[in-house]
């Protein structure tokens, strides 16, 4: 028998609290835990397995997956996966970037609307957002190809052949993972842009404060938390990114994503998958854990 | 507040970025040619042709039944996991450990999430063939990362409602049934409401995941799309996705009309 304890108004007992908290979670929680958790920790064991001829799991301990990551295959080093993890690591990084770049002067675009105007234009951004992916990344195929003035031009100045589209190519991908990802920083921080003291801003300008300065120590500050939420909202799916890169950039620009699926699908490779799995999960949280340095810093500023 | 001519621009640059491409597929959804992007003037036809195109209903039926069902187990299962959480005593320890599984969806890549599904149904096709590649896998998958999306609503909802409530009716006499029903859940509501919404359309949109627990015979509308632009862009593909473009559109602009109704009448009140 447990001590009675009065929780919330009622009298019962911690035993049965606790019994009540189990029935109400654990469906929910051993549910991720069967089908998310304990599948992910399974990556690693699989990494360390090797593929059969027959694309079955063989359990033998090996390092080598580990090391065909690294670039250490059986004709010698070649840095090709590393410039898949490193093309990855710099389109994720870009991408947020331009994101960030493109959602300041949009969000105070919107901001400074007048406020019954304020929804239609928000509801442009929210529009894309809800969009479905596979529609808005083979969209672009349409701009950019070779009968539209995109190509037309690029040709033109000779950067591509006549008649050629513009995809596949790096630029391509960007383009497609830019407008992907760009309602993710912008809805976010509008959030955060709408609540903004504009009293501060102009404190700041009776103080003579260049524009750079009231941007850097005025309105930065103030809008912290948004971005936050919208820097990681992007950087996580960019760098997972499987389908930009699969429509807009081809084999010669493949990212970590890419060579994932090609594993579990025509490869059959899943040890080499899970370890490049395991490879990816690494660098989103040294990702995250820059992310969060330098966030950290800027508050404390 | 004034905005500089020139951020105004970047602005505007950054709008018709995002609606450039989905313009495009509007317009050639309505062109005459059937192959190559030139104008050839005006025809419905590639809509009719939908119509009469088996794959793409039955696509459309999957597609459905799979946000409906997963819809609906995973906002039982995320509600109760919301209040399991948010009203019993748990310790730190705990606590940070329900955290961490819940937002594990929310941070880990889709690819992973997606390899770690593929290996969690090859580890259980041991037990039976039932998963097999197929909609139940599909379903499965969706539920596991909706659940996370509606606790973490549900959640930030049961954080706003004040315990006072919950108390007076206990001291009121009201066993844990009651309460349930006639006190927890409609003060819940508006954030059910929410999180199942949101669980609904991110099934609707999904792709990575569909894409790696799908059979022979479980096509949904983005895997459908996904496998015809990969053997090459056609017309009626335009006319698809100019559909799905058209509810996405009508579902937001009403969302946002229901949303915003409703914060007027919080204001009045």
């Amino acid at each position: 028998m447990s001590d009675p304890v009065i929780w919330y108004g009622e009298l019962t007992t911690s035993r049965s609290l606790l019994r009540r908290g189990l029935a109400h979670l654990s469906p929910g929680i051993a549910w991720t835990l069967v089908f998310l958790a304990i599948p992910m920790l399974a990556l690693i064991p699989v990494g360390f397995a090797s593929r059969g001829s027959y694309g079955q799991i063989v359990w033998e301990f090996t390092w080598n997956n580990f090391y065909r990551l690294l670039g250490y295959g059986t004709f010698g080093w070649s840095p090709d996966y590393l410039i898949i993890l490193g093309r990855s690591c710099m389109v994720a990084a870009v991408t947020t970037i331009i994101c960030v770049l493109l959602s300041y002067p949009l969000c105070f675009f919107i901001a400074c609307k007048p406020a019954h105007k304020r929804y239609f234009w928000l509801t442009l951004v929210i529009i894309p957002f809800w969009t479905n992916l596979v529609i808005r990344t083979y969209a672009w195929l349409l701009v950019l190809a070779p009968q539209m003035p995109l190509a037309r031009l690029a040709s033109f100045l000779g950067f591509i052949a006549p008649d050629a589209p513009l995809y596949p190519t790096p630029f391509a991908v960007y383009l497609g993972m830019v407008s992907t990802f760009l309602p993710f920083v912008t809805m976010p921080l509008y959030a955060s842009v709408e609540k903004l003291d504009w009293s501060l801003v102009e404190a700041a300008r009776d103080l003579y404060s260049s524009s750079w300065r009231v941007f850097r120590h005025a309105i930065l500050p103030q809008t912290t938390p948004g971005l936050a939420v919208g820097v990681t909202l992007t950087f996580i799916p960019a760098m997972g990114m499987f389908l930009v890169p699969d429509f807009l950039g081809g084999a010669k620009y493949m990212l970590v994503g890419n060579l994932i699926q090609q594993q579990f699908g025509t490869s059959r490779d899943w040890p080499f998958g899970a370890a490049v799995s395991l490879g990816l999960m690494l660098l989103t949280f040294v990702g995250i854990w820059v992310l969060r340095k330098t966030g950290g810093k800027e508050a404390v500023h | 507040m004034k905005i500089h001519p020139f951020f105004r621009l970047i602005a505007i640059g950054a709008l018709c970025f995002l609606y450039i491409p989905l313009f495009a597929v509007a317009v050639f959804s309505i062109n005459a040619s059937r192959f190559g992007l030139t104008w050839k003037g005006f025809t419905l036809d590639w809509y009719f042709q939908l119509a009469s195109n088996s794959l793409v209903l039955e696509a459309a039926r999957n597609t459905l039944f799979l946000a409906v069902v997963s819809t609906m187990v995973s906002t039982v299962l995320g509600t109760a996991v919301a209040i399991g959480i948010k009203r019993h005593p748990w310790g730190k320890r705990w606590a940070g450990f329900f955290d961490l599984i819940l937002h594990l969806p929310v941070v880990t890549p889709e690819i992973v999430f997606a390899a770690a599904l593929v290996i969690a149904f090859a580890l259980l096709r041991y037990v039976s063939s039932v998963f097999d590649p197929g909609m139940l896998n599909m379903v499965i998958g969706h539920i596991t990362f909706q659940i996370a999306f509606v606790a973490l609503v549900v959640g930030s909802r049961l954080a706003a409602i004040s315990t006072k409530i919950e108390e007076a009716a206990r001291d009121l006499y009201a066993d844990n049934l009651f309460l349930l029903r006639h006190v927890t859940l409609p003060l819940l509501r508006p954030g059910i409401v929410a999180g199942a919404m949101l669980a609904f359309t991110m099934s609707l949109d999904d792709f990575v995941i569909s894409f790696f627990t799908a059979g022979p015979s479980s096509m949904t509308l983005p895997l459908y799309i996904y496998a015809q632009v990969r053997r090459g862009v056609t017309p009626d593909i335009h006319a698809l996705s100019t559909i799905v473009l058209l509810i996405t559109i009508l579902a937001v602009v009403i969302a946002e009309r229901f949303s915003r109704t409703s914060t007027k009448e919080k204001k009045h009140a």
